[in-house]
């Protein structure tokens, strides 16, 4: 097959009728993807099922690993040595690659994991959706660090927002969690994806200098808190460790390395906020009671305001397209206007994303929330909107 | 809900080949018809044996509540599926049956149409779901018949592309007849 070929199977082109599964497979196609490993897991089996077919062909390696624990640290050593690396998992195999995010993020390591959240915890609904793992991709390993996690309300935003994962992994250096839910992973509607060479990639800040010319420092970093990536293997001298390290990627166990390391990591999503989060406003011009939503939630949660607003009430949503970054500054914003009055946060978990919001304000905070396995509807939120 | 929104589940047991029909639907609505569709299925341990739904909703505007609650059609392949599904029809929605495998209770108005028949006369019994298609697709109107047609095209295998459009044309000929009239 030619590299022309292989170019054009590698991108689908089109207008497709696709499962949300496939479409994050589809995405993470577009978005360059050279290594897979992962181990299968309901609600997110399409997509290794499809990358199974698909990756091969398109000259990339797909490892069916033995868990999730290897999983994470493949697509970590893959990608460390240049690959763009992505593995797709549930809410019990994200658990187990928690240890490996706080490696990824301490060693500036660039990986996208697509958790598909079901009902949990523990085996919790194998089949049935949840939305409770957004706390746990903001916190879920050990330390403080940066991540970025995105939550697709859509087949199409699956395919799109795999596409910005890479885009802001490879970026800023950081782990990127995209938190999809069963119902989203398993509803098919219209895809468009775009041509080949619309699509811009971020990349990986890369060293200026060629290997070997001057001593590489791996850790150092200008104004932009994100050191340029030497990848193992190029001649460049590199040393990656979960330990505290200094600009060489040595060990250094001191408290003063570790301060301005640590508040880097964080720091480097932080000051970048606005960089990377997103959000969709609906209605939300003079609207009183605005809701916050994501993913699948956001759907029943855009009807309900448009009933709303047909029965005259001042209602708006404020989708989370990022979860993380919270979009603080737009809430603030909101705020400072002075027309809101209430805020209402449905979620398929008991409470997660509405401490975020409580977090910024003294309004009511309403809630509407279900442990799992089935979704609210729009009678259910439009009940709770005042 | 929007105005334009149509729910239609179908319902039949595995290997009835439902999951094509419904996808067909949806794809003819959302890529040839211009309209919008969410195309659903039953999944884990409801999809192994009984019976299993696929359920398409087509609206003008995007379709926002994925589910279908209250189906505006259902075509149900099976007397399992015909006693689970049938109950949450509309008012006045279009019921469709397969007259040799389902039994109706008496006043119900449905149209019977011999699917499994129709489809074994072209030589392919596994063509029943695309026969079904085109008596959907005619009694509904709800997508047209050369977005369905077109959707075939571009799904089905292309060695079988000429079968399926002959069950789906059989189909949509077929002249299905009411069983409230039929048995009268």
């Amino acid at each position: 097959m030619t590299a022309q070929a292989a170019g054009q199977e590698r991108v689908l082109t089109g207008t497709h009728f696709m499962l949300g599964d496939h479409a994050c497979a589809e995405g993470a196609l577009a978005a360059g993807l050279d290594f897979f490993g992962g181990y299968p897991i309901t609600p997110s089996t399409e997509i290794a099922e499809r990358l199974a077919r698909r990756l091969p062909r398109v000259g990339g390696k797909f490892v069916q690993m033995e868990d999730e624990l290897g999983s994470a640290v493949a697509i970590i050593g893959a990608s460390a040595a240049g690959a763009r690396s992505f593995t797709a998992t549930s809410g019990p195999g994200f658990s187990l690659m928690m240890e490996s995010i706080g490696l990824a993020a301490m060693m500036e390591i660039p990986i996208v994991i697509v958790d598909v959240q079901r009902a949990s915890p523990s085996t919790g609904l194998p089949t049935m959706v949840g939305q409770s793992d957004a706390l746990q991709a903001r916190w879920g390993s050990h330390g403080d660090y940066g991540v970025a996690a995105y939550s697709p309300a859509s087949p199409q935003e699956c395919f799109d927002l795999t596409l910005l994962a890479f885009d802001v992994a490879d970026r800023y250096r950081i782990p990127v969690l995209l938190m999809m839910d069963e119902v989203v992973a398993h509803m098919t509607e219209r895809v468009v994806i775009p041509a080949a060479d619309a699509i811009q990639r971020g990349q990986r800040p890369r060293p200026d200098h060629a290997p070997g010319a001057t001593r590489h420092l791996p850790y150092a970093v200008g104004d932009t808190l994100v050191p340029p990536m030497a990848h193992a293997g190029e001649g460049y001298c590199v040393h990656m460790t979960g330990l505290t390290h200094d600009e060489r990627g040595y060990p250094a166990l001191n408290e003063a390395t570790h301060n301005q390391l640590v508040n880097r990591l964080v720091d480097k999503v932080r000051l970048n906020a606005g960089e990377i989060e997103r959000y969709e406003e609906y209605a939300l011009e003079d609207a009183e009671t605005v809701v916050v939503a994501f993913g699948c939630t956001s759907r029943s949660a855009r009807e309900a305001v448009k009933r709303g607003r047909a029965a005259g009430r001042k209602c708006g949503l404020l989708r989370l397209v990022s979860l993380w970054p919270f979009p603080e500054a737009r809430l603030r914003g909101l705020l400072e206007r002075g027309r809101v009055q209430r805020f209402l946060v449905p979620e398929v978990n008991l409470g997660q994303m509405r401490r975020e919001v409580e977090r910024l304000t003294q309004l009511p905070v309403l809630r509407l929330n279900h442990a799992g396995g089935a979704m609210p509807t729009p009678e259910d939120i439009l009940a709770v909107i005042p | 809900m929007s105005e334009g929104r149509r729910e239609v589940r179908i319902g039949g047991f595995g290997g009835q080949g439902i999951v094509l029909a419904g996808t067909l639907l949806g794809k003819a609505a959302s890529l040839y018809d211009g309209k919008e569709a969410v195309f659903t299925q039953s999944y884990g341990p409801e999809a192994r044996g009984g019976a299993s739904r696929a359920d398409v909703i087509i609206d003008d505007e995007p379709v926002d509540y994925p589910y279908v609650t209250r189906p505006d059609v259902v075509a149900v392949l099976f007397q399992e599926a015909y006693l689970k599904f049938a109950g949450d029809l509309r008012p006045g929605g279009l019921l469709i049956i397969e007259p040799d495998l389902v039994t109706p209770e008496s006043g119900v108005h449905a149209l019977a149409l011999p699917a499994t028949r129709i489809a074994d006369e072209l030589g392919r019994r596994v063509v029943a779901n695309v026969v079904l298609l085109g008596c959907l697709v005619r009694h509904a109107g709800l997508v047209s018949r050369d977005a369905a047609e077109q959707a075939i095209r571009e799904t089905v295998k292309p060695a079988t592309v000429d079968l399926n459009l002959e069950a789906f044309a059989a189909g949509f000929a077929h002249d299905a007849g009411a069983v409230s009239e039929a048995a009268g």
